[in-house]
Formats: structure tokens, C-alpha cells, sequence
């Protein structure tokens, strides 16, 4: 019974949370910034615990498992959302519904915990529609906005779409191997057709939530409606908790058709990356912008999977990590100025420098950073990625991804540029960022410099992870 | 060797200067920013020749051969238990030349712009960016692991990028910039692969493990590297062809080289450092770097050699036509560094392949000195006559004595005319093409008469020609831009003399060279062929010149329009890339994914549009695409891929 308190830990404290708030929801009419202010601190609490005393171990019949790896990711995606609940603050305080938003937010978040701690399909799948469902309904959460409920519908249903054929897949593997447990399905895997085409569904179901081409085109329609806590939540939290999830999956649970998924992979990864790029370059809204440049970027994860090794796999982690500060510095300063003026062009941040120098530095070193110029650290998670890759050997995937990383160059560039020189008769005025949103940069800059400069973070990961 | 500790202070130094005229400058360092960043860069260049001096006269050698050091080295990132990024000092005869040669042009265009660019509004940004651009050279050159060396050639991309676009209300400026960057990126992708392909088979990212793991054809990962192929080439020369990609990027060889003559739009003392002296230098320094790795290749060593001379050839013929003065000395540069290019890839069939590499770094040597020394002084006619285009100017040596001294020495030193610095280095590249190859050394031989052409012509449009129309209102200059042109033309005399081959050569231990005076009479003789034609035409005003190109016609033409090279870009850019990507995915989202949009915009009923919203097809499309892919994939491995 000890055991399970501590192994489950961080799930447990989770539910604890969302109890404390239902809780608070329905005996006492807080007002909104009293709520945040509690709100933030448990998650902080939430992070720090996290980091304290885990355990290894099997519960349920392997229904679910955990080891310091999966620690670890929980850790990191537990940071995100507290980053994300610090940005969305000024988005937050007017909002009618913020205990809603945050029961909601942290059932999905439950949910991408179990996905992950998986150790049967049938587990993973409810932590996955655990984690999409409610996703769904704070999509909605920008009530006066028609787009907001469009891209709440248009979420739900695509994924409805795709757990049905997730579910063909499973059981198609239940079928033909006997079994719904990852141990028992590695053991009897193999390349025949039936079995290929279950994993076909179900890397398709992958694809649908790390929006890989062509599973992808729900992306950019609800990134744009949703709220943008909610579309960073999206692009950074859900697919982080996935590719946390496919690494181990293709790693041990397929390996015996590790040639197969190799190539599909491949395939994949060359297709999202330029297909990432080509529509990156014509977006002239910023959310969209970060969408598409987002899909880009899981190619370049995929790239790094290919590679079959611990090293591909430590490097996914710390790629993940390193993206979710990155694109939360680039999202936080977009998330502010869209909240405060309502502007989310590109080109409203011309002249942004003259007025803004802050903001601007810190949205133009996560812009690098998800570029990877160096010496940013998204750098060095794009070199880890590609030389993981490099481990096959495979030049052409190599070069078309190098290619790529110039084409991405360029367009992070072109907003980098209008926002240091271009000039602008409106620009977006001076804006004081409060205390909350602040400390949300302020990490995301942090994580940036810390996790590219100082080597244990990636040599903790990497004393952590698998491969074959 | 703990004793070289200290060389960390030589990148460090600027880098601090950096720091504080970046953060500060605009507030506290308004007027004394140049004072600042030029004494921070003295320090770093009196420790640079202390080092210099320390390894080649006190404890570089070993047995007679000068040994590679390694003062310290950091583990910085570690990927996998043998491929590590580390942050390192290496120290080797060539390192520590090009220590002494970039902090101390640099400290020269420092000093030199005090002068010129007073009254610069963002004087102290200027020079913080010269800061930052010092630090990264300094560090590019000093990298002990193949992925440092990139990280700061990446930095120095990026500062020469801040450096050309400096005036950045000139949109010619802003767009020189871009391009520069933009090349010099994509020739750094190949660059990046290269370091790849060579980390995955050698397994390591060190320089000296590198080396010595690959420069043996016997070991095991010259022998996987080697085995490996792709389109029937060896990834060996794939990834050499590749590292040199990125070399030619940043030294501007042809056909990578279109960037160069656009970057003039910086300010002049920059050209002088970043396109003279340092990072244009910074190809020939990489593939210098990994000589011994290129040596053991000659498909690699021939790529490299014919695109130098081929480079050295159409830069010297581009440079007669031009008429801006930057222009000019911007494809000499080209043209020069052609030579210490194909210099590096001469093999000779007999004997070591010593020489060329010596002469190669020997021409890297001078050339610094006279070019920055060019550079400046056209900074400083700049300056005096408001205008870059040599046929505004003439009859400038009244008015600019000093000037028109040290230019005539750096024409003189390019031109290869002895004694003077230039002659030296270009005839032991001769030397080691006479050895290996006749048909580069017949087509450097024309080089050079075109060379000595280019150079006069250029000095006597300038200084000669037509009396001047200038009055004598301003003078040369201040004294802190005529300092540094005379200190450079002295170096430029005595910089030939330097015994180099006792001390920079491929493995370390000297080599014996000579003058052979039968050698240089070919070379000189038509050196000055070259001076006197140009003498004869550019002298005096006259029609001369305007015949004679109208008698060459097609060819002038084409020189004239520099090959058309950059309407080739454009047209592989423009029409071919565009069409053939862009538009396909331009109408892909305009048809497919806005159309279904501009669709549903188009539906405004009182309906409820959320029906609507799943009802025009849009969500069923996006099942549609999901399925297609679903599909497409279980066809393609299921029963073709298996």
C-alpha cells in the first residue's frame, strides 16, 4: 500500500489538487486573483514534489509502470503547465470560469500521466482520451469568440475520428496477438500484414495528436481559434506527453518490427518537416505561424527517433524539453500582447524593439532558440536530434532535414527582423508585463540558457534513457 | 601545458568589451566606447604575439617538430560516451599565426575607426559589434573540437551580419547583409552534414583524435568511411566535399561567392577586417585545419584546388572591369584567396605536399597585412572624397601623400613585385604548382599579370588620371587613421622576409625553400606587363580604355556584368525554385485549406454555424487526408515496402 502512495505520487497529488479546487469551486466564491495566486502555488508545489523521493516499480498487472524516465518527463510536463498557468494570468483574471479551466486543464494533464506510466493499451488509451476530451472543452473557453467554439468542435471530432480508428488498431492487435500488454504484445509481434496494419492505426493515432503530415490539418484551424493558453498547452504539453509515450512504444513494444516502422517513420518525418516549412513561410498570423512551424518541428523529432538508440531517445527528451521553453518564451509574449491588444499579426510586431526591448529579446531568443542558431540551446537539441538520426546512416534524411533547418532560418528570421528593424507608424504600445506572466519569461529564459549550457541536464537524461 | 592558460584572455578580453558596450554603451560609454573596445583589443594583441612568441622561440617544439597543445579543454555537453562537445584551446603553428594576424588587424581597423567613424550616432554599438566579431574569429580559431569550430563560425556569421547591415536605413545595406548571410547559411548546411557523416564514422569531435583517426588510410574508420557510398562516391569524399562547402561559403569561391562584392556596403574599416584579413580567411583556415584529413583524399584535394584557381581566374578578370573601389578590392580578395585555395589541394605526385600547404598559410600572412592595408586606404580616399567610384577620383596624390604611399607598397605587394611582402608568398605558391600541376600553374601565372593589372589600374585611377577637382579644405584625416595605414605598410615590407617554412608547415617540422631566381622571372616579368599596361592606359585620361573594351566587347560585357552569375541565382531562385515548390504550395493552401475557408466565410446564415462549420466539408476533409494517409501507408508497407 506505501508503495503504491509513492509510485503513484504524482498522479495522486494531481487528484489532490483538482479535489482541492472542485472543492473550493463549489464551498466559496473566491474572487479570481486570490485563486490564481492559490492555483499557482500548488502547482509549484506540484513541481517541486515531483522531484522528491520517486519510486520504480509495476502496480495493477502492469497495467501501469513507471521508472526515473517517466519521472522525469512528468516532472517536465508538470513544469510546462505551471509556466503556462503563469502566462495565461492576464487572460485568466477577467474570466468567469477559471476553476473550470483549471480542473479541466489538470484532468488532461492526469491523463497524459497515465498515458505515459502505460503498460497496456487498454490504459493507454483512456489516458489519452482522458487527455483529449476535456482539452476539448477549454478550447471553448474564449467564450465570446466564434472561433473558439469552432475550434473546440473541430478538435473534438477529429480526434473522435482518430480514437476510432486508434481503436480499430487495438483491436486488431488484441486479435491477432492475444494480448493487450506491451510485454505480451513485443513478444509475439511481427511483420505479417494483419499486424502491420494494426500498427498502421495506431501510429496514425500517434501521428493525429503530434500532428504529423498528413494527420495534421486539424492543427492549424484550432490552434488559431483556441485560447492561447490553450494552444500552447496543445503544441507543447499534449505533444510532448506523446512522443514521450512513442519513443518507449516503437522502442520496446514493436521492436520486432523495427524495420517496418523505421521506414514509415521516415517517410513521415521527411513529408512533416517540409510540409512544416512550405506553409510556415506564407502565415501571416502568429499563432498560425507557431503552429506550422511546431509541425515542422516534430519532424525534426522524428528525425531523432529514427535513430533507434538511447541516444535518440535522450535526445527526444531533451529536445522536448528545450521546445517547451522555447516556444513557451515564443508563445508567452504573443499570449500577452494578443491579451492586452488583441493584435496577433506578424507584421504588428513591426517596430516592436522600439517600443517594447524586453519582450522583444526575449520572443527573439525563443525564436533562435526554436530556429537553433546557436548558441541557443534549441540548437544543441537540433544537433542531438540530427546526429541520433545520423546513427542509421541515412544521408538523405539528414540532408533534407538540414536543408530544412535552413529554410526555417529564414522565416524565423523574417520576424525576428521585423521586430528589430522594420519600421511601423502603429506599433504595439508600450506594455508592462505583470508579476506572474514575467516569472513565466523569466523561466522560459532560464531554461533556455540552463539547459543548453550546463551539461547535467543533459547528461542526467541521457544516463536515464533506453534504446536498442 | 598549463603554462598557456592565459591565451583564454585573448577571445575573453574582446568578448568583456562586448558585454559592457553592448549593455552599457548607449548610457556610459557614449563617447569613450572606442577607447574602451580598442584597448581591451591592445591587451588581447600583446598576449597574442607573448604567445606567439612563447611557442615558437621557447617551448612549442618537441624533437624539431612543433607539437600540437592543448592548454585545456572542457566537456561540454557530452552526447554519448565518445562524442563530446567540449569548449578547448588547441595550439598549433597555425592557430597561433592566425592569432597574431586577426588581433592584430583587428586592433588596426580598431584604431583606424576611431577616426572614420566619429560622429556616428551608434558609435558605441559599432564598436561592440567589432567586439563581438573579434571574439568569435578569436574563438573560431582557437576551437579544439570540430563542433566549436562551428558554433563560432556561426557567431562570426551572425556578427558580420550585424556589421554589414550597420547602416541599417540603407536598404541596399540592410539587403548585402541579408544575402551574405543567407549564402554563406546555406554553404553552412553542408558544412554541418559534413561534421555528421565525419562524427558518425571517426566517433569522435575532437581535432587531434579526428585527425589522427582519419589521416590513416589503414584505420578502422578510414576504412568504414571509405567502404560507405552514396551515389557512387565514398562518404569519405561526401563529407569532405561537404566540410568544404561550408569553407567555401565563408572564403566566397566560386560559385558560393556572390555575397562578397554586395557585403561592401558596410562601413569600410569593417571590409577591411572581416573581408580581408579574417573571416573570409576562415575557409582556407577550416580545410587547413583538417589538412591532414583532405591530404589522404584526392578527389577532395582536386574539387578544392580547381574551384581556387577557377575562383583566383574570374575574380582577377571581373576586378578590371569594376569601377567601384570596394568592388574592386573585394574580387582581388576573391581572387587572392583562390590562390592560398588551390595552393591547399596541390598534391605532387613526388615528394610531400608540404609546400603547398606552407606557401598557402604564407600567402594567408601577407595578404592580411597588404589587404587590410588596401581596405583602409580606400577608407581613408572614402572618407576625403565622399564617393566610391574610382572615376570620381584622380590626381589624389597632392592631397593624400601618405596615403598614396601606402596604397602604392600594398599595390606593389599584390601585384607580387619584389621585395615586397606578396612576391614572396605567390612565388612559393608558384613553386608547389610548377611541382604538381601544370595547368593551375599556368592559369595562376595569368592570375597574376591580370592581378598586377587590376591593382594599377585601380592606383592610378585613383591617384593619377585626371587632375583633381578637390580642394584642399579637410585634410587626410585624423591621426588615428593614418597610424594604422603606416603601421601596416611596414609589416607589409617585412612580413615577406619572415622565414616562414622554419615554422608553419603541414606536420611541423621546418622545410627548405629558396628563391630560385630563374623560377621568378616568368612571374615578375609579367607583373609588370601588367603594371605597365595599366600605366599606359589609366595614367593619363584618355580614350585608351574605352577602346580597348570595346574591342574585347563580349567578353568586357560579361566581366563587366560579373558573368552574370547573380541572374543565374535568381533565375534557379526565382523562376525554377519558386515555380516548381512555391507555387504548387502556394495553390495547395490557397485552394485547399483557404478556399474551404473563404467557403465557409461565405455561408453567413442565421443558421447555427457550428452545423455549418462540420457541414462544408472542411472537418471531413481533414478525416479525408487522415484516412488517405492511413491508407497510403498500409498499401505502401504492407505490400510494397516490405
Amino acid at each position: 500500500m506505501n508503495d503504491l502512495l509513492i509510485i503513484m505520487k504524482q498522479e495522486l497529488l494531481l487528484t489532490l489538487i483538482i479535489f482541492v479546487l472542485l472543492t473550493l469551486k463549489i464551498a466559496k466564491d473566491m474572487d479570481n486573483g486570490a485563486f490564481l495566486n492559490l492555483v499557482n502555488l500548488l502547482l509549484a508545489i506540484n513541481f517541486v514534489v515531483g522531484f522528491l523521493g520517486g519510486m520504480e516499480g509495476m502496480l495493477f498487472n502492469e497495467m501501469y509502470h513507471t521508472n526515473s524516465l517517466i519521472i522525469l518527463e512528468k516532472n517536465i510536463l508538470n513544469l510546462g503547465t505551471l509556466i503556462i498557468s503563469l502566462q495565461s494570468w492576464s487572460w485568466l483574471k477577467d474570466h468567469k470560469h477559471v476553476a473550470e479551466f483549471y480542473i479541466l486543464l489538470l484532468c488532461t494533464l492526469l491523463g497524459m500521466f497515465f498515458m505515459i506510466s502505460a503498460g497496456n493499451l487498454l490504459m493507454f488509451y483512456l489516458g489519452l482520451e482522458l487527455s483529449t476530451i476535456p482539452l476539448a472543452a477549454i478550447a471553448n473557453f474564449d467564450l465570446a469568440k466564434r472561433k473558439s467554439s469552432e475550434a473546440a468542435m473541430k478538435l473534438i471530432i477529429s480526434s473522435a475520428f482518430s480514437s476510432g480508428l486508434l481503436l480499430f488498431g487495438i483491436s486488431l492487435v488484441y486479435g491477432s496477438t492475444g494480448t493487450l500488454g506491451f510485454a505480451g504484445i513485443a513478444a509475439s509481434y511481427s511483420a505479417d500484414p494483419m499486424q502491420l496494419f494494426a500498427f498502421v492505426l495506431l501510429l496514425a493515432g500517434f501521428g493525429f495528436k503530434i500532428s504529423a503530415v498528413p494527420f495534421h490539418l486539424w492543427t492549424a484551424d484550432v490552434y488559431e481559434g483556441a485560447p492561447v493558453a490553450v494552444t500552447s498547452y496543445l503544441s507543447v504539453i499534449s505533444k510532448g506527453a506523446i512522443l514521450f509515450v512513442l519513443v518507449p512504444v516503437l522502442y520496446t513494444v514493436f521492436k520486432p518490427i523495427a524495420e517496418s516502422w523505421y521506414n514509415m517513420l521516415y517517410l513521415l518525418s521527411v513529408v512533416t518537416i517540409i510540409v512544416g516549412n512550405l506553409f510556415a513561410i506564407r502565415q501571416e498570423n502568429f499563432k498560425r505561424f507557431l503552429a506550422f512551424s511546431s509541425i515542422a518541428q516534430v519532424g525534426f523529432i522524428l528525425v531523432g527517433i529514427t535513430g533507434s538508440s538511447s541516444a535518440g531517445s535522450s535526445a527526444v527528451v531533451y529536445f522536448v524539453l528545450i521546445y517547451i521553453f522555447s516556444n513557451l518564451a515564443a508563445f508567452g509574449v504573443v499570449s500577452f500582447v494578443s491579451a492586452t491588444t488583441g493584435r496577433e499579426g506578424i507584421s504588428d510586431y513591426k517596430g516592436f524593439y522600439k517600443t517594447n526591448p524586453v519582450l522583444s529579446w526575449v520572443l527573439a531568443i525563443g525564436l533562435f532558440s526554436l530556429a537553433g542558431v546557436p548558441p541557443t540551446a534549441g540548437f544543441f537539441g537540433k544537433f542531438f536530434l540530427l546526429l541520433a538520426g545520423a546513427g542509421k546512416g541515412n544521408y538523405i534524411l539528414l540532408t533534407i532535414a538540414a536543408l530544412n533547418m535552413i529554410i526555417s532560418l529564414y522565416y524565423y528570421l523574417r520576424i525576428v527582423k521585423a521586430i528589430f528593424m522594420d519600421s511601423n507608424d502603429h506599433p504595439i504600445e508600450k506594455l508592462s508585463v505583470p508579476v506572474f506572466p514575467k516569472l513565466a519569461l523569466y523561466l522560459c529564459m532560464a531554461g533556455i540558457v540552463f539547459t543548453g549550457f550546463v551539461r547535467y541536464v543533459y547528461d542526467y537524461i541521457q544516463s536515464l534513457s533506453i534504446g536498442f | 601545458m598549463s603554462t598557456y592558460l592565459y591565451i583564454a584572455l585573448i577571445p575573453l578580453l574582446p568578448l568583456v568589451s562586448f558585454l559592457l558596450l553592448g549593455l552599457f554603451g548607449r548610457k556610459y560609454f557614449r563617447s569613450s566606447a572606442g577607447a574602451l573596445g580598442t584597448m581591451a583589443l591592445a591587451a588581447s594583441t600583446i598576449i597574442s604575439f607573448a604567445a606567439a612568441y612563447q611557442y615558437f622561440f621557447i617551448d612549442g617544439k618537441a624533437d624539431g617538430i612543433y607539437q600540437k597543445i592543448v592548454p585545456f579543454s572542457v566537456s561540454w555537453l557530452p552526447f554519448s560516451e565518445s562524442l563530446s562537445i567540449d569548449m578547448g584551446v588547441l595550439l598549433d603553428p597555425i592557430s597561433i599565426m592566425m592569432l597574431v594576424v586577426v588581433s592584430f588587424v583587428s586592433l588596426m581597423v580598431h584604431i583606424f575607426s576611431l577616426g572614420y567613424m566619429k560622429g556616428e550616432e551608434r558609435f558605441s554599438t559599432y564598436y561592440s559589434f567589432l567586439s563581438l566579431f573579434t571574439f568569435s574569429m578569436l574563438g573560431l580559431v582557437l576551437s579544439s573540437n570540430i563542433f566549436q569550430i562551428y558554433m563560432f563560425w556561426e557567431l562570426v556569421g551572425v556578427s558580420s551580419f550585424l556589421l554589414i547591415g550597420f547602416y541599417f536605413d540603407k536598404p541596399t545595406a540592410v539587403a548585402a547583409a541579408k544575402k551574405a548571410f543567407i549564402v554563406t547559411r546555406f554553404a553552412d548546411f553542408g558544412f554541418l552534414v559534413g561534421i555528421l557523416i565525419l562524427s558518425y564514422y571517426s566517433n569522435t569531435l575532437d581535432f587531434p583524435t579526428l585527425i589522427e583517426k582519419l589521416s590513416d588510410p589503414g584505420s578502422e574508420a578510414s576504412l568504414a568511411i571509405s567502404s560507405a557510398g552514396f551515389l557512387g562516391i565514398s562518404a569519405f569524399t561526401w563529407a569532405l566535399a561537404l566540410v568544404f562547402m561550408g569553407g567555401a561559403g565563408k572564403s566566397a569561391m566560386f560559385p558560393l561567392h556572390i555575397w562578397l562584392p554586395d557585403a561592401m556596403e558596410g562601413p569600410t574599416p569593417v571590409s577591411a577586417l572581416i573581408h580581408a584579413a579574417t573571416m573570409v580567411v576562415a575557409g582556407v583556415y577550416l580545410v587547413a585545419r583538417l589538412f591532414p584529413v583532405f591530404s589522404t583524399n584526392d578527389t577532395a584535394l582536386t574539387l578544392i584546388s580547381y574551384t581556387g584557381v577557377i575562383s583566383a581566374l574570374i575574380a582577377a578578370i571581373i576586378a578590371c572591369t569594376q569601377t567601384d573601389i570596394k568592388r574592386v578590392l573585394a574580387y582581388s580578395t576573391m581572387s587572392q584567396i583562390g590562390y592560398m585555395m588551390f595552393a591547399l589541394g596541390l598534391n605532387p605526385e613526388s615528394g610531400d605536399n608540404n609546400l603547398g600547404y606552407m606557401a598557402s598559410m604564407f600567402h594567408l600572412f601577407t595578404h592580411a597585412f597588404f589587404k587590410s592595408l588596401l581596405f583602409l586606404g580606400a577608407g581613408a580616399i572614402i572618407h576625403f572624397v565622399h564617393s566610391n567610384d574610382m572615376r570620381d577620383m584622380g590626381g589624389l596624390r597632392k592631397w593624400m601623400p601618405l596615403t598614396h604611399a601606402t596604397f602604392l607598397i600594398a599595390c606593389l605587394a599584390i601585384a607580387g613585385i619584389p621585395p615586397f611582402a606578396g612576391f614572396f608568398s605567390k612565388e612559393e605558391i608558384l613553386l608547389a604548382a610548377y611541382d604538381s600541376n601544370m595547368i593551375i600553374y599556368f592559369i595562376a601565372l595569368i592570375t597574376g599579370a591580370l592581378t598586377a593589372f587590376y591593382m594599377f589600374r585601380l592606383y592610378f585611377s585613383i591617384f593619377w588620371n585626371k587632375d583633381s577637382t578637390h580642394t584642399a579644405d579637410h585634410g587626410e584625416g585624423p591621426l588615428s587613421m593614418k597610424v594604422p595605414l603606416v603601421i601596416l605598410a611596414i609589416f607589409t615590407l617585412v612580413a615577406g622576409l619572415l622565414p616562414f617554412s622554419e615554422y608553419i608547415t603541414a606536420n611541423g617540422a621546418p622545410i627548405e625553400t629558396h628563391i630560385n631566381l630563374g623560377f621568378s622571372i616568368a612571374p615578375v616579368l609579367l607583373a609588370i606587363t601588367g603594371t605597365i599596361l595599366a600605366g599606359w592606359l589609366y595614367k593619363t585620361p584618355g580614350d585608351k580604355p574605352a577602346k580597348l573594351a570595346a574591342a574585347l566587347g563580349g567578353l568586357y560585357r560579361a566581366a563587366y556584368h560579373k558573368f552574370y552569375i547573380d541572374e543565374i541565382y535568381l533565375f534557379i531562385t526565382k523562376k525554377v525554385l519558386f515555380n516548381l515548390v512555391g507555387k504548387p504550395a502556394a495553390w495547395f493552401d490557397r485552394n485547399i485549406v483557404d478556399g474551404t475557408m473563404n467557403g465557409m466565410a461565405a455561408v453567413t446564415a442565421k443558421i447555427s454555424w457550428l452545423t455549418k462549420g462540420i457541414q462544408n466539408g472542411r472537418v471531413q476533409s481533414y478525416a479525408l487526408w487522415f484516412f488517405g494517409g492511413v491508407a497510403a501507408l498500409s498499401v505502401l508497407f504492407i505490400y510494397l515496402w516490405k
